[in-house]
């Protein structure tokens, strides 16, 4: 777990600017080695953690396994020396020895059989439980991560993670690590008996399988090179292929399509010619290593002979035919290590990225403060319930370890906030206001001026520089960011979905709402009308972001799962601009039932939408330049002024 | 399906053969090496021969060079011809796709189209290495080894003719068993990477409603029936290899009691018995990856089907016999014009539309949700063919028509827009390639762009990332504006397109279109009145149909829907 702070997360802010994600991607590329190994270490601690008792019968059992079948090859030796050899030519041979000895070997066999099913099973459930582990870990851990990570990291990034990665670690698990140590198990034990039956021919034969490693490594960084300009090329070319297919009817709008195939073709000659490379080289890797084990086998006969005939140790043809055939078992787990190569170093760097999402800086969450339900006793106190209320405060601990209860109102301060996505450049200066409980704060100004921004202030998506936000009197900051949040209702301009229900989708407000309290919300947010017309009303199952919705109905259902959720504050950030006029003039009642006696902080394009708040803050490039009500405003004739103006020119 | 497919090889199709030939040629030098092992065994080392042990030796060196040489070959062929059919295979896709109309892509949804282009593909690559390498050599390997048997001897082969139903029959059995395992285990892949796919597009609301633990309850829920599931097909998985070791060992065993009985009555001679041992493995393995490439291969060949699918699609938007190249001018004509999605006259979306609109004038479109505004105006591109009645653009039939010259004179700024990755400069250009700088910079100015894409560092360089994330929805919305009209198109089409533009820009660009391109028919969606009100000519849409046409002033009067709709935003400014 050593070294957290050199993984190489993601800086820059928001669209960073060309070239800076190239050229990280470059550093990372660059770094991958060392980290790559470490991950791999802790990629073991992991496994060997949760399932030691597993892992230490795997090993007995891959050593059962590889030593009944070393036994087998051994046994083709004892066959011939000690029940073939002496009987050739006998009438009647007595081939009682030979049924027994064939007896034994089948128990042998047996035992190897049933211990190679056994760990086979028990890795199974290794593999796959190590897998869930490190998605969920990932998952989990990915949950607590700042809104910041989310905006410098595309999702196909981090979706490649959960899929493309684990799976590489899915192979090396499964296949890699149980196949080294079979290959390692017999070929230590194989050695130890080619040793012992002559160490000259065992010299001799190290020499041919040193070389036959050399090549086959420096065959596999060859391709290993190539492999990484592979992954590459497929990354840009499934790159370039997403954004076509989310683009094509764009490109079919600019008849475009030629375009689009030119540079298809490029990208896709591109890849072609690097898997060609990769491949060209990890094919071959097979037939060397095959053929050196060949050459090996060759050598051997030749240098035996050589020095039975010669004399040289104490070399028999019966030596030479046993050294042989150990020779062939030895070829065998040798070539499968070193075709392992590859393998290994594609999981060493799908581990290095997830190990990247699992050692993100989570979300700083300090605060102390938690919001808890209240009644009000007799004498005036109040006191901390189970009970749902309706009143709720917030619980503030207190040094001497008593709590104090401050009623939660919705009363919301800025005091002179600055704000940047990156220390270097602020985009809020200087902002300062404070919303009553129960009033609405209406933010107006073009695209860009820092509206949404500063909504994601209130609710700490994002962290000041500079200045103060107080809620209820409360420092934000010290509030658990968890309650803070159940505090703020909050309904976006861009409209996202789960796949589920209707009644899933709104109860996500509030996970126990009855039904009727999920209907009456979809009342408030007039969706109700639409719902009932939909095949099968609130059971209606939406797929894919509910493509099968109007973006004005995602609008009314994400109204309703605010509605659901009933918090003392809400954020409407453009919550109705997909929504017609129509329509919307006639949930406008409805929408100030649901603003009524709730602090409310309004972004919208339409002034109409604006025009009755409590406050309107005129932003232009992140500051503040004008406030007050409508009336004051217009009265001001300044920016605000010309937009409302603006909007009824042409009168 | 395969003979299809097969088409795609093309070129490839002499690295393709030379991969199978020389994977053949490798097999039988293969095969020979241990005729040499036992050669050297049997007649070099008891005779205490050295000169024969080492030509044999030699030969033996000989031969796997060759069959070095002959793997290399084929390695090499093999990886000209997967990348190379890869290829071919995924460009027919991509082709293909750039032919499909909308239709076509509605059927099929985006992120399909995606995982047929990429894994797909991959999956019937991988099959097709397989077929030309693996189904040449192990078939190859199985028939030559069990050749070699024959001549070493007739009776040890038969105990190989009873083990290969045995282990050939038990391993199809097993995999065909776990191949319904394996796809519901596909299934619940998919479900875990929808939770992933739906937390990121969805973390600002997940956030907002604290409901992370919520989340990695469901995501935990589905990671747990990936693993049953995974757990349920492996397990049958399993037991191939145990049952591979079961048929081999047999077979040793078998071999040991019946070839020591032959080689003591001297019938065979001990190294032929020891190269028998050898084909046990050759055969049995090779009979191994013949079940298990064939199982790979009823896999992929769901991926095939999928390829194919999107291959085969008809596409439902073609060019008539003898296509017009030019649009004479931008009037449009709707005459009885129905419309279905689903080509279904009970389930229409425009009802029996008719409509005259001269060229050169403005035209707002208003109407709430699902109203069919958007339908409407993709009918005049011919982005999709009206089920009923005919659509007339410059005096002609749109199918009369060729495609391309037809969108190239009416340009649509989508409601669903979307920038390219790559610099300001160059996603303008998709209007016109040949455009000047100033061209480019007078579109923008039009669309009111010009000024904000000033203020960035890079201006006209600045580069925009993939699906526009840099720049905010409104200034989005006008380089969208700006590349369409770089087409200098004679209909112009903005779908909802400055909703997210604040009201005084939208007028000023309203203002430059009036002023800078009077010719241009402009049919504008929208849903603010102001947006449309100064129009020539306004067209209220109510559920499929035209509810009411006219000037703003006769609307008003006359028009319920219309009047609502401006009572409502105006409400505003009257108080």
């Amino acid at each position: 777990m050593a070294n957290r702070n050199t993984a190489p997360g993601p800086k820059g802010p928001m669209g960073g600017g060309p070239g800076g994600n190239k050229a990280q991607a470059r550093g990372k590329m660059m770094k991958l080695d060392e980290k790559s190994k470490e991950s791999l270490g802790r990629l073991f601690k992991l496994i060997f953690k949760n399932y030691k008792f597993h892992f230490v019968l795997v090993i007995i059992c891959i050593f059962v396994s590889a030593l009944a079948n070393l036994k087998g090859t051994l046994f083709l030796r004892t066959l011939i020396d000690t029940y073939i050899a002496p009987f050739i030519g006998q009438q009647n041979p007595d081939m009682s020895g030979l049924l027994n000895a064939l007896m034994q070997m089948a128990g042998i066999y047996t035992l190897g059989i049933v211990s190679t099913f056994t760990y086979n099973i028990i890795m199974m459930f290794v593999t796959q439980g190590t897998l869930k582990r490190i998605r969920d870990d990932m998952f989990r851990h990915m949950q607590t991560l700042p809104i910041s990570f989310f905006d410098t990291h595309t999702h196909g990034e981090l979706m490649s993670r959960y899929t493309n990665d684990v799976d590489t670690l899915r192979q090396m698990v499964s296949q890699t690590v149980p196949q080294l140590v079979n290959s390692l198990v017999t070929i230590v034990s194989v050695a130890a008996s080619m040793i012992m039956l002559s160490w000259q021919l065992t010299i001799v034969s190290f020499i041919t399988v040193f070389l036959m490693i050399k090549m086959s490594t420096k065959i596999g960084t060859m391709s290993g090179l190539f492999f990484a300009k592979q992954q590459a090329d497929v990354g840009k070319l499934n790159g370039y292929i997403e954004e076509m297919m989310n683009g094509q009817k764009v490109i079919k709008v600019f008849t475009h399509e030629d375009v689009a195939k030119e540079e298809f073709d490029r990208f896709n000659e591109e890849l072609c010619d690097s898997m060609t490379k990769a491949n060209k080289f990890a094919n071959i890797m097979g037939p060397v290593s095959n053929n050196m084990g060949h050459l090996n086998f060759s050598l051997i006969a030749i240098l035996g002979g050589a020095f039975a005939i010669s004399g040289i140790g104490t070399i028999t043809p019966g030596t030479i035919a046993s050294f042989l055939m150990l020779i062939r078992s030895f070829n065998g787990p040798i070539q499968q290590v070193t075709q392992q190569f590859n393998t290994i170093v594609m999981a060493m760097a799908g581990a290095g990225r997830i190990f990247d999402i699992i050692d993100q800086k989570p979300e700083v969450d300090n605060g102390n403060i938690t919001l808890v339900r209240t009644k009000e006793t007799a004498d005036g106190t109040i006191e901390e319930t189970d009970h749902d209320t309706n009143h709720w405060a917030w619980k503030v601990p207190q040094t001497d370890g008593s709590c104090q209860y401050v009623p939660l109102k919705g009363d919301v301060v800025f005091d002179d906030v600055d704000f940047g996505y990156t220390d270097e450049k602020m985009v809020l200066h200087n902002i300062s206001l404070y919303a009553k409980p129960g009033q609405k704060i209406a933010f107006v100004g073009s695209t860009g001026a820092g509206k949404t921004t500063i909504t994601n202030l209130i609710n700490r998506f994002y962290d000041i520089q500079d200045g103060k936000i107080r809620y209820d009197g409360l420092n934000i900051n010290e509030i658990k960011k968890a309650d803070l949040r159940h505090s703020l209702g909050i309904v976006l301009q861009d409209t996202h979905l789960f796949t589920g229900t209707i009644m899933d989708n709104i109860r996500y407000g509030k996970l126990d709402a009855t039904d009727e309290e999920v209907i009456a919300a979809a009342k408030i947010a007039n969706a109700h009308n639409f719902i009932m017309h939909l095949p099968d009303g609130y059971n209606t199952e939406l797929t894919q972001d509910g493509a099968s919705l109007s973006q004005g109905q995602r609008q009314l259902l994400a109204i309703a799962r605010a509605a659901v959720a009933n918090p003392p504050v809400l954020i409407l950030d453009e919550a109705t601009s997909s929504i017609d006029t129509r329509t919307e003039s006639i949930i406008q009642n409805a929408m100030d039932a649901l603003m009524h006696g709730r602090t409310v902080f309004v972004i919208a394009h339409r002034l109409s939408t604006v025009r009755n708040s409590n406050a309107i803050m005129v932003l232009e490039q992140g500051r503040i330049i004008e406030r007050g009500d409508h009336d004051d405003l217009i009265l001001q004739g300044g920016k605000y002024y010309q937009l409302y103006t603006g909007n009824l020119e042409l009168d | 399906m395969i003979k299809k497919l097969s088409s795609y090889i093309r070129e490839y199709k002499r690295p393709a053969i030379f991969t199978s030939l020389f994977v053949a040629m490798e097999v039988v030098v293969e095969v020979l090496i241990p005729q040499c092992m036992a050669k050297i065994i049997d007649i070099g080392l008891p005779a205490g021969n050295i000169g024969y042990v080492t030509k044999i030796g030699i030969l033996m060196i000989f031969m796997a060079m060759l069959s070095l040489a002959f793997g290399v070959l084929s390695g090499r062929n093999a990886a000209t011809a997967g990348a190379g059919f890869a290829k071919n295979l995924r460009q027919e896709l991509f082709y293909k796709v750039q032919e499909l109309s909308f239709a076509n892509i509605d059927k099929f949804s985006t992120a399909s189209l995606v995982t047929r282009l990429t894994t797909d593909v991959n999956h019937v690559q991988m099959a097709f290495s397989m077929i030309i390498r693996m189904l040449v050599r192990s078939p190859m390997m199985l028939v030559s080894a069990l050749f070699m048997c024959f001549t070493v001897n007739v009776r040890l082969t038969l105990i190989f003719l009873c083990v290969i139903p045995i282990l050939a029959g038990s391993i199809i059995f097993i995999m065909t068993k776990a191949m319904p395992s394996f796809r519901s285990m596909f299934k619940k892949y998919d479900v875990v990477n929808r939770v992933v796919q739906e937390n990121l597009t969805n973390v600002r609301t997940v956030k907002a409603f604290v409901r992370e633990d919520f989340e990695t309850d469901k995501f935990e829920e589905a990671t747990g029936d990936l693993y049953n599931f995974s757990i349920r097909a492996e397990k049958l998985m399993n037991l191939t290899s145990p049952v591979m070791q079961f048929c081999m060992y047999l077979t040793i065993l078998l071999i040991s009691w019946i070839g020591a009985k032959l080689v003591i009555n001297s019938t065979m001679l001990t190294g032929q018995l020891m190269s028998m041992f050898t084909y046990v493995q050759q055969i049995l393995s090779s009979l191994m990856m013949i079940s298990m490439s064939i199982v790979m291969m009823s896999m992929a060949k769901t991926s095939g089907d999928r390829i194919l699918e999107v291959i085969e699609e008809e596409v439902d938007l073609t060019n008539c016999a003898d296509p017009d190249e030019e649009v004479i001018d931008g009037s449009i004509r709707f005459e009885n014009v129905s419309f279905s999605y689903y080509k279904d006259i009970n389930r229409l979306a425009l009802e029996n539309i008719n409509l005259e609109i001269p060229s050169g004038t403005t035209v707002g479109i208003i109407g709430g949700t699902g109203s069919s505004k958007t339908t409407l105006v993709q009918l005049i591109p011919r982005l999709y063919d009206a089920t009923a009645g005919t659509v007339y653009v410059g005096g002609k039939d749109v199918k009369t028509y060729d495609l391309d010259a037809l969108r190239e004179n009416v340009a649509v700024v989508l409601q669903k827009n979307v920038l390219f990755s790559g610099t300001i400069k160059e996603n303008l250009r998709w209007g016109n390639e040949n455009a000047t700088d100033e061209e480019l910079i007078h579109a923008c100015k039009l669309a009111a762009a010009d000024s904000f894409i000033q203020s960035f560092p890079d201006g006209y360089d600045t580069y925009i990332e993939q699906g526009g994330t840099n720049v905010s929805g409104g200034q989005k919305q006008r380089l969208c504006i700006a590349r369409a009209l770089l087409k200098k198109p004679k209909i112009l089409i903005l779908d909802d397109s400055t909703s997210a533009v604040d009201t005084a820009t939208d007028a000023m660009i309203r203002k430059a279109f009036r002023e800078e391109i009077p010719n241009t028919t402009k049919l504008i969606i929208a849903q603010r009145i102001s947006s449309v009100q100064d129009a020539d000519m306004i067209v209220v849409m109510d559920d499929g149909r035209i509810n009411g046409i006219g000037t703003h002033d006769e609307l008003v009067q006359n028009n319920t829907i219309y009047s609502e709709i401006y009572i409502s935003q105006m409400k505003g400014s009257e108080e």
